[in-house]
């Protein structure tokens, strides 16, 4: 029988860490704090919306690029809360959760060879999708010194003549780091030189907790080589629902449009009418939550000052990245210990690339009792491992 | 601070200190003296437990108590007010707007005990022209918190 498979999709690698997920799934008395979602329920009225949408018989494709009204909804709410502009016929689109957008960016940007600069650690989906896309990835690995923010100097040192697209993933999955205006504005100097495009994922700009989220895209000259990409999940709660969106010039959102009107048709029209409330009614419900996961990192940064465990302040998302290189095992072997002994789950810091290694992303969209507990364990398998040492 | 302190207490009568103190970015010795000063002022009446007696025993029902009264000349209603609140099994009292004037909350009682605490003391007062009563059939949601609250976990244990 003829391979039925393409040598490209061969080459992708599969998740490393699948190993460990599966002990994860099958111990069932662990704690975990390893998921990357939020862990409150989506504001009531979204929902509402969403259930009153299925009654009025809303049940039937929206326009390809999302509801006209949504698409008002975001332009506003852009250009209220991150000073980006956007006209909503011809500069947004709507897309299945931020995913779908960051595969159509690429397809609708790449050619075989071109290089994509993806600064890690990150999210696990930006090298492949760049892979299938024909691009080629040059990975920049971030540095713990730096609290994971990309330098003007590293990233000068990655462009090459084939350097196409820098991805830029701030507040970040999984370190937690954010970049500021002022960090970002010697990077927009480096990337108008050599004529580079970004893609920028926002997912967590809503869950920033140093002063307001600064695009990139914001800067004088950035909207025409940025794509921006944004989405519901994170900062409404809204996981499951799989909503998200892209904006970005004309000539670009065009192009991934098509790839979208035939490969997608639309997102959910049922999340599309839920999340027009969600702009329109949600906005306090959404600061609350972030208040609450700002507590909840404190709280976490303050255990683990106790606990004598290293880790930079991280001001984003919902993600604390300790280093436990002091006890001289591998991400992996310490997230199998810690929850084979001590049934805790966290994510080796390696599931998000090489440079990870070293480090462990704990998540805090957890409540404070089940954080408590957590470090707790956490506090005592440290412990007993600096015993071991000492023996 | 104030008005984030109450509203953090209110949430939860019991938060740790050090936490809001974290918050605010002050010492926790600030956060506990704002608290007291509000305790003298008045502002902060008191602490409770909020309790689902259901759980404990099945013969304790809360009875909300519709009063209308005629108001007395110059004392207005809170004079009458005063004479229903210092019965011991009034838990609430409130002067309401609309069809009624108070609102009574009779709380850990039987039945019997209420119905008599209602005929005997209560409907018989001078100044009261009738009551209503209404028992609480089953409490979902009291201090804005759930009474039985929904056991569930459905993320999966691990997303990256």
């Amino acid at each position: 029988m003829r391979d039925p498979l393409s040598s490209k999709i061969k080459d992708i690698q599969p998740s490393g860490i699948r190993k460990f997920f599966d002990i994860v799934t099958e111990m069932k008395d662990a704690i975990s704090l390893g998921v990357g979602e939020p862990d409150f329920d989506t504001p009531w009225r979204i929902r509402q919306e969403g259930i009153r949408s299925l009654e009025k018989g809303r049940t039937f494709y929206t326009s390809n690029a999302g509801l006209k009204e949504l698409k008002i909804e975001i332009s506003k709410y852009l250009s209220e809360r991150c000073d980006l502009d956007y006209d909503y016929q011809s500069e947004i689109l709507i897309t299945v959760g931020g995913s779908e957008a960051i595969d159509i960016a690429f397809r609708a940007m790449l050619d075989e060879g071109d290089e994509v600069i993806i600064p890690q650690p990150s999210y696990v989906s930006y090298v492949p999708c760049c892979e299938l896309a024909g691009g080629k990835p040059v990975v920049i690995d971030l540095k713990n010194e730096n609290e994971f923010k990309l330098t003007p100097q590293e990233l000068e040192e990655a462009i090459t003549d084939r350097t196409k697209i820098l991805l830029l993933s701030f507040p970040n999955n999984p370190t937690g780091a954010i970049m500021t205006k002022e960090e970002l504005e010697p990077l927009v100097e480096i990337i108008k030189k050599h004529d580079i495009y970004v893609i920028s994922d926002e997912i967590y700009s809503e869950l920033s907790y140093k002063g307001r989220h600064y695009s990139i895209a914001a800067f004088p000259g950035m909207k025409e080589r940025t794509l921006v990409i944004n989405g519901f999940s994170k900062g409404f709660a809204m996981t499951g629902w799989r909503l998200g969106y892209v904006c970005g010039p004309v000539r670009i959102i065009e192009q991934m449009f098509k790839i979208h009107q035939y490969a997608i048709m639309c997102a959910p029209t049922n999340s599309q009418y839920a999340a027009m409330v969600g702009l329109r009614k949600c906005i306090p419900e959404v600061d609350k939550m972030r208040a609450s996961y700002d507590e909840r990192r404190r709280f976490l940064m303050k255990e683990f000052k106790k606990i004598g465990l290293p880790c930079f302040e991280p001001f984003g998302a919902f993600y604390v990245f300790p280093c436990i290189k002091e006890f001289g095992m591998s991400s992996e072997d310490f997230a199998t210990r810690l929850l084979q002994e001590e049934k805790v789950a966290v994510v080796p810091g390696t599931a998000f690339g090489a440079c990870g290694e070293g480090f462990l992303r704990i998540s805090y969209a957890y409540s404070i009792e089940d954080l408590r507990v957590a470090i707790g364990r956490l506090a005592s398998f440290i412990d007993k491992l600096r015993k071991e040492e000492d023996a | 601070m104030r008005e984030e302190i109450l509203k953090a207490l209110e949430a939860n009568g019991r938060i740790e200190l050090a936490g809001l103190a974290d918050k605010f970015g002050v010492p926790e010795t600030e956060v506990a003296n704002e608290i007291a000063a509000m305790e003298r002022e008045g502002i902060i009446c008191g602490y409770h437990a909020l309790v689902n007696w259901d759980k404990v025993r099945d013969d304790h029902v809360t009875a909300l108590i519709e009063v209308r009264v005629t108001p007395q000349k110059e004392r207005g209603f809170d004079r009458l007010a005063k004479k229903i609140y210092q019965f011991p099994e009034v838990d609430t009292i409130a002067l309401i707007s609309g069809s009624y004037d108070f609102l009574v909350v009779i709380k850990g009682q039987t039945l019997r005990e209420t119905a008599t605490f209602v005929n005997e003391q209560l409907a018989v007062m001078d100044g009261i022209i009738s009551t209503a009563t209404h028992f609480v059939l089953k409490k979902y949601k009291d201090h804005g918190t759930l009474m039985n609250s929904e056991e569930r976990e459905e993320r999966m244990p691990v997303s990256l």
